[in-house]
């Protein structure tokens, strides 16, 4: 099987890679990139486990193929913290011990980094709604909605 | 997975190439990729396509056409297809609204679909390479299909004669116990002149409630008078069992959830 050129930015990041025609998004960036935040958990759409932000938008990387990315602003939960620093939704997950054994967060993490963006103070419902897409078989959800109402709160005081 | 993806400027181009056997369309990838990552080993190549008309919403009138490629979040947020949010955000979550097309949606199996629930209860026409189709005669013929779906056209229902309801257990995103579309025309003084019904989930694709249609006819929106319809609603039905419901459940929740929508 030829391989394909994929090229597109992660994280700020150029990044230029040959995979093979059909190779998903999650493959290609954990197994060939090195970026290990979006998690494989269902591999049918379900999970939510392996969310991504492409262009802006929440995308499960499991169902995107990577050649159909090419030219396009990716970021994960791995670009998120700046100088060691961690982002305020980051901070947030730790602080409400909305993370247990942690492999829904990056998912839940870009979906709720998706809501923030375009929505500075979502409801409650804004916010479930937002992660309704996103599987945790862990905390219950309560945690990690309170976190995401934290970080929109942190980050409204920052803005004002 | 190795998986041949064959990117075309031109339905035209991409419909001689999916002739070949072994090939899929590849839409939003939610249906086709989610194949293929389960080990679906009769999808050896995907063709698609990046033509612009086939992600055009274009409402004129009441007349709207929506290209293939449209997707669920594009439907949500357009302000003057109010009318099929509900419909659109039914399906799936945030991450899969952004990427399940109108196309694909089409090709569905149920439990999903549900956005095409809403569209054989409008008698949307569906536009293929090979010309166009009635939806209904659309969804009998689906599994031999070949030609590539460039789009959808249906005439907008005011909002006061479509309802929409998905009925899941899980909130506020689960998959589908059963959905149902309504398009009632009424008289003035309330009597149903005309309706339409679909259901989701209670037969392999999307179908019509033809019984409960005709039954409907001539009635006020009572309990009483609506009690007729609801009686054969499950007429002609043959639901999924699947871990969401079994069969027997589907049907028996049908008429309750159907009297609810039209009560509401």
């Amino acid at each position: 099987m030829a391989k394909v050129p994929v090229q597109f930015t992660l994280n700020g990041s150029e990044k230029a890679e040959f995979v093979d025609s059909g190779t998903t998004l999650l493959h290609a960036l954990r197994d060939k990139i090195g970026d290990t935040s979006p998690k494989g958990g269902c591999h049918q759409g379900t999970c939510g486990a392996c969310s991504v932000i492409i262009d802006g938008e929440l995308r499960l990387s499991c169902l995107t193929l990577a050649e159909t990315c090419n030219g396009a602003d990716i970021r994960t939960t791995s670009g998120l913290a700046e100088a060691g620093v961690l982002h305020p939704l980051q901070r947030a997950f730790l602080d409400a011990f909305a993370t247990q054994c942690g492999f829904c967060t990056p998912g839940m993490i870009m979906a709720a980094k998706v809501l923030l963006d375009h929505t500075a103070n979502p409801s409650r419902e804004e916010v479930v709604e937002a992660l309704s897409g996103n599987i945790c078989r862990c905390t219950g959800y309560e945690p990690i909605i309170q976190a995401v109402l934290t970080a929109a709160r942190a980050n409204s005081q920052n803005a004002a | 997975m190795t998986l041949a993806l064959q990117t075309f400027s031109t339905v035209k181009d991409a419909n001689m190439a999916l002739q070949a056997a072994g090939t899929r369309y590849l839409g939003g990838g939610t249906l086709v990729v989610r194949a293929a990552n389960e080990g679906d080993v009769s999808v050896s190549s995907l063709v698609r396509v990046t033509e612009p008309s086939l992600s055009a919403i274009a409402v004129s009138g009441g007349e709207t056409r929506l290209g293939a490629s449209v997707t669920m979040a594009a439907i949500a947020r357009h302000p003057e297809l109010a009318a099929l949010a509900p419909a659109a955000r039914a399906v799936g979550g945030p991450a899969i609204r952004n990427m399940a097309t109108v196309g694909g949606n089409l090709f569905a199996p149920a439990p999903y679909g549900d956005f095409t629930v809403a569209m054989l209860a409008l008698d949307a026409i569906v536009v293929t390479e090979d010309g166009q189709v009635p939806i209904q005669t659309f969804l009998a013929g689906r599994d031999a299909s070949r030609a590539i779906v460039t789009g959808i056209t249906f005439v907008l229902p005011r909002a006061e004669s479509f309802r929409f309801l998905k009925v899941a257990r899980v909130k506020p995103k689960g998959v589908s116990v059963l959905s149902i579309a309504t398009l009632l025309q009424r008289a003035a003084d309330g009597t149903v002149t005309s309706a339409r019904i679909a259901l989701g989930c209670m037969a392999d694709r999307p179908m019509r409630a033809r019984a409960a249609e005709r039954a409907l006819l001539g009635c006020r929106l009572t309990a009483e008078e609506i009690a007729p319809a609801l009686a054969v609603a499950g007429e002609g039905t043959s639901p999924i069992t699947d871990p969401i419901a079994s069969a027997w459940y589907r049907n028996e929740v049908l008429p309750v959830h159907l009297g609810r929508l039209l009560l509401a």
